[in-house]
């Protein structure tokens, strides 16, 4: 479905990504993984048009669209939520779902029909099959972390992706949030048939559900293989696994 | 069209409103029907602003640049180009619209403050233009007595021509608010980045909503005309522009009705305070600093909040 071939970018004289490669198969769930700053959220974003590449290409079904605006890259099937909640805070929980649902039939240009009874049934489907359907009326700024980041990916899914696009999915979540978390993506990858991809901090995770791994190390590709072949790769061990021990530990100094 | 976009208890509050309106010049001096009439119009146009300022989160400096070119439009239209009256009427608020796809195309690039800035900029080319070629539009000295038909004529039918083609386009307007467009809009001034990956394209959309902004500028610029008879550059001077930020921002921008109470009581403070002083805008100032302080929501908001926390408490102690 994607293949990403040798694409770089710099900030200034900052390369966050160098010559990086990924593969995605139809159907799959594919993790990225590395340690902070490995270039993973950049990646993403020139992957979602965010950013525009300044070498390499990125091929969606046979097609390039590298340096494509934002816009036109969801409108090819790629959803994405955000590592930050990154989400419509003054509207309610309905309506942030409702303007991706809107955006991806086309309907946002309408402009003399009342938007509260449209596209109704779309997005309260959306909203039961992640959970947020109790909440609906709630304004999005006022909900927990939790379901902000539930929330997020709500919104993603509104575009009715082919491939969906999760950076740090369970970043901040309380150890069952995340259980529901991964239970939902899980769920949306085998009963939905969305391709996933994503990235992750939590080790156990990633190694439980992932079909195939993509390492990260300042803004390279180490490796992309299944668990296995990831887990005894002598430069995963050596150059990264243990900057993930020392990432873990300061995370856990950070929290308390 | 409205069901269920309009709550009842607005239902009555509007009717009651309406009613006293439409009996207001029956009972009311000649000067105060001309100063509601000029609320009306203006309150129009604050609310134009408001749908690109409040809703759409961009950031429009010079909004009575198109109110002008409305009026301009009408007054050229009807005294140089021998167009009837009410084609004129018509066209005024395409050509405000069309100024305002010109200046919104380059604009909308930017950013914020910076779309502004040059927002201002541009804005300020037109008004030097309209300024300063007297041959075409009289300069400084505006067009004065433009003729109109005989039953515009009175301060009373004017009166109920502004209010009519107002309560029709604010109803439009608020139609356009609750729709897909506007509810995009909203999301656009929340999170521009995340309406761009859920596949909307953020700087068209923002463009549209100018133009719409702008063509209902347009409209209040005629109806202006239709009250005074005549136009003058200050119309599309910034610091007129300015008066209509702190409407919105007085009124409340978050609401859709703020505006028009904003734009109510700085058109009645102007109108009674240039009775005693020439400083208006020092009173003006003072009200924005005022404002800024004590209701960063807006009058409107304050209220609405208020109610808000009563409903609240009552809802909690049962």
């Amino acid at each position: 479905m994607l293949q990403v071939q040798g694409v770089s970018k710099s900030f200034d004289d900052f390369m966050a990504v160098s010559q990086a490669s990924l593969d995605v198969p139809d159907g799959a769930l594919v993790a990225v993984i590395g340690p902070n700053g490995a270039g993973k959220t950049t990646l993403f974003n020139l992957i979602t048009g965010q950013y525009k590449p300044d070498q390499g290409k990125i091929v969606l079904d046979g097609h390039e669209i590298g340096g494509l605006p934002a816009f036109e890259i969801c409108r090819r099937g790629v959803g994405r939520a955000f590592q930050i909640a990154n989400i419509f805070h003054r509207l309610t929980v309905f309506q942030n779902v409702q303007v991706a649902v809107l955006a991806q039939q086309k309907k946002s240009a309408h402009l003399f029909r009342p938007a509260q009874n449209m596209v109704v049934a779309e997005t309260n489907a959306i909203l039961e099959n992640t959970g947020l359907a109790r909440k609906s009326q709630r304004l999005a700024g006022m909900l927990s972390h939790g379901d902000q980041r539930i929330l997020e990916i709500a919104i993603a899914l509104g575009t009715q992706p082919k491939l969906l696009i999760l950076d740090e999915p369970t970043a901040g979540m309380s150890p069952e949030e995340t259980g529901a978390t991964m239970q939902l993506v899980g769920r949306l990858g085998k009963d939905q048939g969305i391709t996933i991809l994503f990235c992750e901090h939590d080790m156990d995770i990633v190694f439980s559900v992932a079909q195939s791994i993509m390492v990260m190390r300042h803004g390279e590709t180490i490796i992309q293989g299944t668990p296995d072949e990831v887990r005894k790769n002598r430069e995963v061990q050596e150059a990264y696994l243990g900057d993930v021990l020392s990432v873990s530990k300061e995370d856990d100094h950070a929290a308390s | 069209m409205f069901k269920g976009i309009i709550e009842t208890r607005w239902r009555v509050a509007i009717a009651a409103i309406g009613a006293a309106l439409i009996i207001a010049p029956l009972v009311t001096p000649e000067f105060y029907v001309y100063i509601l009439a000029l609320i009306f119009v203006t309150a129009l146009l604050a609310l134009s602003l408001n749908f690109v300022l409040g809703y759409g989160g961009i950031y429009q400096f010079h909004h009575g640049v198109f109110y002008g070119v409305g009026a301009y439009a009408v007054a050229l239209m009807i005294t140089k180009g021998n167009v009837p009256w009410w084609l004129a009427f018509i066209l005024a608020p395409f050509v405000s619209a069309l100024i305002g796809l010109i200046i919104g195309w380059f604009c909308i690039r930017l950013t914020k403050l910076y779309f502004g800035m040059l927002q201002i900029s541009l804005g300020s080319l037109i008004w030097i233009i309209v300024y300063r070629w007297y041959a075409f539009t009289g300069g400084d000295n505006g067009i004065h007595s433009i003729p109109l038909p005989s039953f515009l004529l009175t301060t009373n039918a004017s009166y109920y021509f502004i209010l009519l083609i107002v309560m029709l386009a604010l109803a439009t307007l608020y139609l356009i608010v609750k729709s897909p467009f506007g509810a995009t809009l909203q999301a656009i001034r929340d999170n521009p980045q995340r309406c761009e990956s859920v596949g909307v394209n953020v700087n068209r959309h923002q463009l549209i909503a100018i133009v719409i902004a702008s063509f209902f500028a347009g409209i209040a610029g005629a109806l202006f005309v239709a009250l005074e008879r005549s136009v003058f550059p200050d119309m599309l001077f910034w610091s007129f522009s300015l008066e209509l930020f702190v409407m919105c921002l007085l009124g409340g921008w978050f609401t859709f009705a703020g505006p028009l109470l904003g734009a109510a009581i700085i058109v009645a403070l102007q109108t009674f305070a240039s009775k005693y002083t020439d400083y208006w805008t020092l009173i003006l100032g003072v009200i924005l600093i005022l404002l800024i302080f004590f209701l960063p929501e807006g009058v409107m908001g304050f209220v609405l909040g208020k109610f808000k926390t009563q409903v609240a408490e009552e809802g909690s102690r049962r």
